[in-house]
Parts: structure tokens; sequence; C-alpha cells
């Protein structure tokens, strides 16, 4: 497909959307393991309620 | 199910453990038809082939003041109505919020660039457009900048109240002032003015990154969940290895 002589441009904003998102969901899913990782440490030294 | 029966994180996590995975497949399948369908409709008579550039800068845009609106939305419900999931649907909107707003604002630079002759340009459109990914950022610096949760969510639940002022602002800044970004084209009394080959994967690409705007939105907000109950644990941890 012929992008035409700004075709620089177009790649440019396409790649930026894919690293930024890319990124985010990367952050959100690793994000997401941490936090599942430090809940099932902490309730494992959690003092149980009675 | 009703919005306050939402409000038990557990009955949330449970619904975002079916919501997150399903929307994600909607939208990467929504995404991917809209701009196949953008690269196969015809170059526009005047930006030629930078048309492909509107398929996703609009879509941010549009989703940059909805999120605002979403987050000025939970704003209320923690001030007015003390929702316990308000102040957390707030800063996840804050979080996806910002990061698209900044996507609008660096590929319309990219799509400014050759179609006017410059990446920036303090008119009134663009500056407003700023202001409300630095109402983002602001609101993201008083959440880190205050430990307690519910300080936190009330402090930025009032910048994003009064931030809030900026959204119509941003919409209409093209019809009330001279402006060199162009006038709306699709949300307009009169119908939209652009040719139905171009309308139609501009919507659907719209409604694809709406879907992954929600997706990331759900997944946030449990990702917080888990870190407001990882910390209360760390307290009564904490306070139980004192008493010893």
């Amino acid at each position: 497909m012929d992008l035409g002589p700004h075709a620089s441009f177009i790649v440019a904003s396409y790649a930026a959307a894919v690293v930024v998102l890319g990124a985010f969901i990367l952050w959100v899913l690793l994000d997401y393991r941490f936090q599942r990782r430090a809940l099932r440490e902490l309730e494992a030294q959690a003092p149980r309620r009675r | 199910m009703t919005f306050i029966e939402l409000a038990n994180p557990y009955r949330f996590q449970m619904l975002a453990r079916v919501l997150i995975p399903a929307l994600a497949a909607v939208s990467a399948f929504v995404i991917g038809l809209g701009l196949w369908l953008g690269f196969h409709a015809p170059a526009d008579y005047q930006q030629g082939a930078m048309v492909l550039v509107m398929y996703i800068h609009v879509p941010f845009a549009w989703l940059s003041l909805g999120a605002y609106t979403l987050m000025a939305i939970a704003a209320l419900g923690t001030l007015v109505w003390r929702h316990p999931l308000a102040d957390v649907a707030g800063k996840a909107a804050a979080e996806v919020g910002a990061g698209f707003c900044f996507l609008c604002l660096v590929t319309g630079a990219l799509w400014g660039r050759p179609t006017w002759g410059t990446y920036w340009n303090w008119d009134p459109r663009l500056t407003s457009v700023l202001v409300l990914f630095l109402l983002y950022l602001g609101v993201l610096v008083l959440w880190r900048a205050v430990e307690d949760p519910g300080r936190a969510g009330r402090a930025a639940a009032i910048l994003a109240l009064v931030g809030f002022v900026n959204v119509p602002i941003v919409k209409f800044s093209v019809n009330w002032w001279n402006s060199i970004h162009q006038q709306a084209s699709v949300m307009r009394l009169d119908g939209p003015s652009i040719h139905s080959s171009m309308l139609t994967p501009l919507l659907i690409s719209a409604v694809g990154f709406a879907a992954l705007f929600v997706t990331l939105h759900l997944a946030v907000m449990r990702n917080e969940l888990l870190r407001r109950r990882v910390r209360t644990l760390r307290i009564l941890v904490a306070a139980n290895n004192e008493a010893r």
C-alpha cells in the first residue's frame, strides 16, 4: 500500500499507539501478577480471624 | 445485578474475571476490523493517505474526553454518594484517560506537521487538550502524594470536578475561537460531514478503542482493589508483629 510522501508520519503515529498501549497493557498485567503474589504472601502471614 | 450491588468488591472481581478477557477479545477484533476497513477506504482528496491517522487520533480524542467525564461522575460518586468503588473507578479512569490523552496529543502533532506545517501551535483546541492532559497528571499526582486512599480520593475528586469545566471548552473551542484545527465533522447537529467510506471505519475503530478503554479500566480497577487489600494486610501483619 502506498502511504504517500508523508508515510513516516503515518507509521510514527501507529507506532506510538502500539508502543504506548502495549506498554500500558504490559504494566497492567505485571501489576496484577505482582499484587496477586503479594496478597498470597500476606494472607499466609496475616493473623486468622476467630 | 444493580449498580449498588457492584459496590461489593468481591462481586466486582467475579464480574471483572469474565468481562476483561471477553472485552479484550472484542476490542482486538473490532479495532482490527476498523483499521482494515480504514486502510482499504479511498484516500482523502485533500490529505491523501494522511487521513489514516484519523482512525486512531479521533478515537483517542473522544476517549480522552469520555474518560474525563467518567472521572468526574466517579468524583461525584466519591464526594456525594460515597460509593465504595467510586474513587477506585476515578483513579482507574485517570490512569487510562491520561494514556489516551497523551496518544491524542502525539498523533495530533504527527498529523499536524504535514497538514499545518507545524507539530504544535498554541491554538485553543490544542492548548485545551494539553490542559486536559495536565489535569489528568494533576489528579494522578494527588493520588500519589497522599498516602491514605480515602483522603487521596477526596482530594483527587475535587480537582477532577473543578477541571471538568475544561471538557466543554475542548469540545467547543473550535467553534468559540479561531482555530487551525478543523471544526467537528462527526458530532454535528446537521449530521456528519465525512463521506461514509471513511466514516464507517472511523466509527468501528472508535467502538473498538472504546471497548479497549473499558477493558483497561476494569483491569486497572481490579489491580487497585488488590493493592488496597495488600495495603490493609500489610498494616495488619505489621501491627500483629509489633504486638508479639
